[in-house]
């Protein structure tokens, strides 16, 4: 009986949300187009994705890919409306056409990029769930937390990835289930658990910011297992695959340009550059631009009002910002991490 | 001779000094036994003791003037960050050189609540108020209003069928008249205008640049939240509240099955409906402003909870009100706005105002639907990595506003109640 009602569940759920992947044949560039502005949801507040500063601009990694999209449509990064959506909103509002992109720091599945009707069109940050200890503690890594005492959140496939982890390495734990972020910190902070589980990006930012007098950052270690693959990416509807597209190689433009050494700042000499790729990039031999449907100049307008790839990750998340996140797997290929863009040509 | 002095010209002796003035007042209230006695020093020192811990965290070895969060860390009370984001917290993301606008837009409708608090406004003046100040209030924060011909064609229906329903025994012919062609002009004007034969048109007021409200943030998003959805949701509380008790059994089953079944869900579960599920109903390209459904929802929730206030008030009232009105002549809408309601609203004061603080509160709920009101701003503030590790200071901050708000609520019941009841004391 409860099978059925499930199927039943199910099935009009997948009826409801092909219908709303299948309505918007080709038209998303269009609009934004007439519309002048590229509609961005974002995720409530997260610290170096997307958060509004004290002036109530929005800022962060997440923010700064919406930038570069609207840099390459319009030519000006500063043509988004940004709609915050909480997680369950997020993918309904693009669904229904409420916004244009959803930068909601969502993990890149299967079910999502196929069922919901809905298309990932890249890697923007390589998260992935870790575990943050106290120094004091004298572990290592991962697998000699047996009979650890575990702070996580409930209800999210951080719980079930730390029950798999531990079931699959035949060690137990106690966890400690507590909803809100602020309350998961001042519990571990104050030793109630031993171990603080979430994503390593969460981590860090709690490691750089969090840590209450008289301990330091440095009395905390993340330690160097990752349990979980949380790839995040833009998320786009089914339907308009020249706007997906934009969407796609608006990010690998910004990790191309650091590839190339092209910065927010010696972009306008690089014009001058005799290196055929850089020439192709930057527009200065054209092509590019009208393959794609957008101006010549689409990632010379990028990368001078956004920056590369680079340049974003330090200013948001990495070492130029409060978190100081290590580049780790979100380093170019080219430095032993996982960032890596098809080339423009 | 000590003959005794005539008894007009003696003066009466001041009483002892340990009975009167502050010593008086302590030996009577406080020390009166040695329980009490005891038991005051020991609160003293307590009371003492917890003002000395927050004075000196507080205010003594607090940090005002940080221009980091790294900074403040270690002292008391890191007021710094609220310095830094007050602007955000009061007026979230709305343009930040335009935070006249929401900061005047705050005040019109304060002054829009606080006249219409005063009773002798009570009367055409209400309407006025309300309609220039909710103008000033949405023009400020839009900076651009558009007035579409159907919207005024719609007003006119209903103004006119108001009119004529309470005035329709004391109506002169020709205002009977008037009444009878604002509905004519109403409804024939909607009919064109839904067959297409009347164009689209509508009156553009644009002094100010536009913003729209997924911009806006902060204090404004909760007073209009509470404001509207309170001022919509009073009006058709009443309503459900009258349909509930009538005698026909359509009303009556709507009205019921309604108020039932919004009670019976959360709040939270309508918000996520309206923000959710709806957009999957509507047709695609449609979208309906976040803000609308939420503030919808809102007047809805708080409908049937006001109805049920309502008609615990109507219940109180005597058989014989009902009847002495019937016996006089009055139609239902004379007897209901002359007789019935100005009875039952002052008997449920009390209640009323509860549910409506109680709504004030409860519109940060709508941070769920990525609505930024005042609470959710004050959360986001938290979130900045430069200034984290101070959630103290942002919530208590955001709780003295929010008691500001309340306590004059809960200060105007009481006047009200005084005020009301005038009649009915000795």
């Amino acid at each position: 009986m409860r099978n059925r009602i499930v199927a039943v569940a199910a099935g009009l759920a997948a009826a409801f949300l092909g219908f709303a992947g299948t309505a918007h044949a080709g038209k998303d560039l269009d609009a934004v187009k007439s519309r002048g502005t590229l509609n961005c949801g974002v995720g409530i507040g997260t610290a170096g994705f997307m958060l509004a500063d004290s002036q109530g601009k929005w800022k962060g990694l997440s923010v700064d890919v919406c930038r570069a999209v609207s840099a390459a449509i319009f030519g000006d990064a500063e043509k988004v409306r940004y709609v915050p959506l909480t997680s369950q909103q997020r993918f309904t509002a693009v669904q229904s056409s409420e916004v244009d992109i959803v930068m909601g720091n969502a993990t890149y599945t299967l079910t999502r990029d196929t069922a919901l009707g809905l298309d990932f069109t890249g890697v923007y940050y390589y998260d992935g769930q870790g575990f943050l200890v106290p120094k004091k503690l004298g572990v290592k890594n991962a697998k000699e937390l047996n009979g650890a005492t575990v702070c996580v959140a409930p209800g999210t496939t951080t719980e079930l990835n730390l029950a798999d982890y531990f079931r699959a390495n035949k060690m137990t734990f106690k966890p400690v289930v507590i909803e809100k972020v602020d309350e998961i910190r001042s519990a571990f902070f104050s030793g109630r658990c031993d171990v603080y589980t979430t994503d390593a990006s969460s981590l860090a930012a709690t490691r750089a910011a969090n840590v209450p007098p008289p301990q330091t950052f440095d009395d905390y270690m993340i330690l160097p297992d990752i349990i979980s693959k949380e790839p995040l990416g833009p998320v786009v509807r089914h339907g308009d695959n020249q706007f997906a597209d934009i969407v796609r190689w608006a990010l690998y433009a910004m990790i191309e340009a650091e590839e190339y050494g092209i910065t927010s700042k010696n972009v306008d000499e690089m014009l001058k550059s005799d290196n055929p790729a850089i020439k192709r990039i930057l527009g200065v031999t054209p092509g590019m631009g009208k393959a794609l449907g957008v101006d010549e100049k689409w990632v010379y307008n990028i990368v001078k009002q956004v920056g590369n790839y680079g340049e974003s990750f330090d200013r948001n998340v990495g070492m130029g910002s409060p978190l100081k996140i290590p580049r780790g797997q979100n380093a170019l290929w080219t430095q032993g991490g996982l960032q890596y863009a098809p080339p423009i040509r | 001779m000590t003959d005794a002095m005539p008894a007009g010209e003696r003066k009466p002796l001041a009483p002892p000094v340990d009975e009167t003035g502050i010593i008086g007042w302590g030996r009577k209230n406080l020390f009166s036994s040695w329980g009490n006695g005891i038991t005051t020093i020991v609160l003293i020192v307590g009371v003492v003791w917890i003002l000395n811990w927050f004075l000196e965290w507080a205010l003594f070895t607090a940090n005002f003037t940080a221009s980091t969060g790294s900074e403040c860390r270690g002292g008391g009370a890191c007021w710094a960050l609220i310095r830094e984001k007050f602007r955000y917290i009061f007026f979230g993301s709305f343009p930040y050189e335009q935070h006249w606008r929401p900061l005047f837009a705050v005040i019109t409708m304060l002054a829009m609540l606080v006249l219409s608090a005063d009773r002798r406004m009570w009367n055409w003046r209400l309407i006025v108020i309300w309609g220039v100040g909710s103008f000033v209030t949405f023009l400020l924060m839009f900076g651009q209003i558009h007035i579409p011909l159907s919207l005024i064609l719609f007003v006119a229906l209903v103004g006119g069928g108001i009119g004529l329903a309470l005035r329709s025994a004391l109506a002169t012919p020709s205002e009977r008249m008037a009444y009878y062609a604002l509905i004519g002009i109403g409804a024939v004007g909607l009919v064109l205008r839904i067959l297409g034969i009347l164009p689209k048109w509508s009156i553009a007021i644009a002094p100010l640049s536009y913003v729209e409200t997924s911009l806006w943030g902060g204090l404004p998003v909760t007073l209009i939240l509470a404001t509207y959805g309170l001022a919509f949701a009073f009006p058709y509380g009443i309503l459900l509240a009258l349909g509930r008790r009538s005698n026909l059994p359509l009303i009556k089953g709507l009205c019921v099955g309604f108020i039932e079944l919004i009670r019976g869900v959360p709040l939270i579960s309508l918000l996520i409906m309206a923000s959710v599920m709806l957009p999957l109903f509507l047709p695609s390209g449609t979208t309906i402003d976040k803000f609308l459904r939420a503030q919808v929802a809102v007047i809805l929730f708080a409908g049937a909870y006001i109805a049920e206030v309502i008609r615990g008030g109507l219940q109180s009232l005597p058989k014989g009100q009902f009847e002495a009105a019937d016996a006089m002549g009055l139609n239902y809408a004379q007897k209901t706005l002359l007789i019935i309601l100005p009875q039952a609203l002052r008997v449920v004061i009390p209640p009323l105002i509860n549910t409506f603080i109680g709504f004030f509160k409860d519109t940060s709920l709508v941070l769920i639907i990525g609505i930024f009101d005042f609470l959710n701003t004050a959360n986001q503030a938290l979130v900045d990595p430069n200034w984290a590790g101070f959630p103290g200071e942002v919530y208590l901050f955001a709780a003295f506003v929010y008691f500001i708000f309340c306590y004059s609520m809960s200060r105007y019941s009481k006047y009200l109640e005084v005020e009301l009841n005038k009649g009915t004391r000795r």
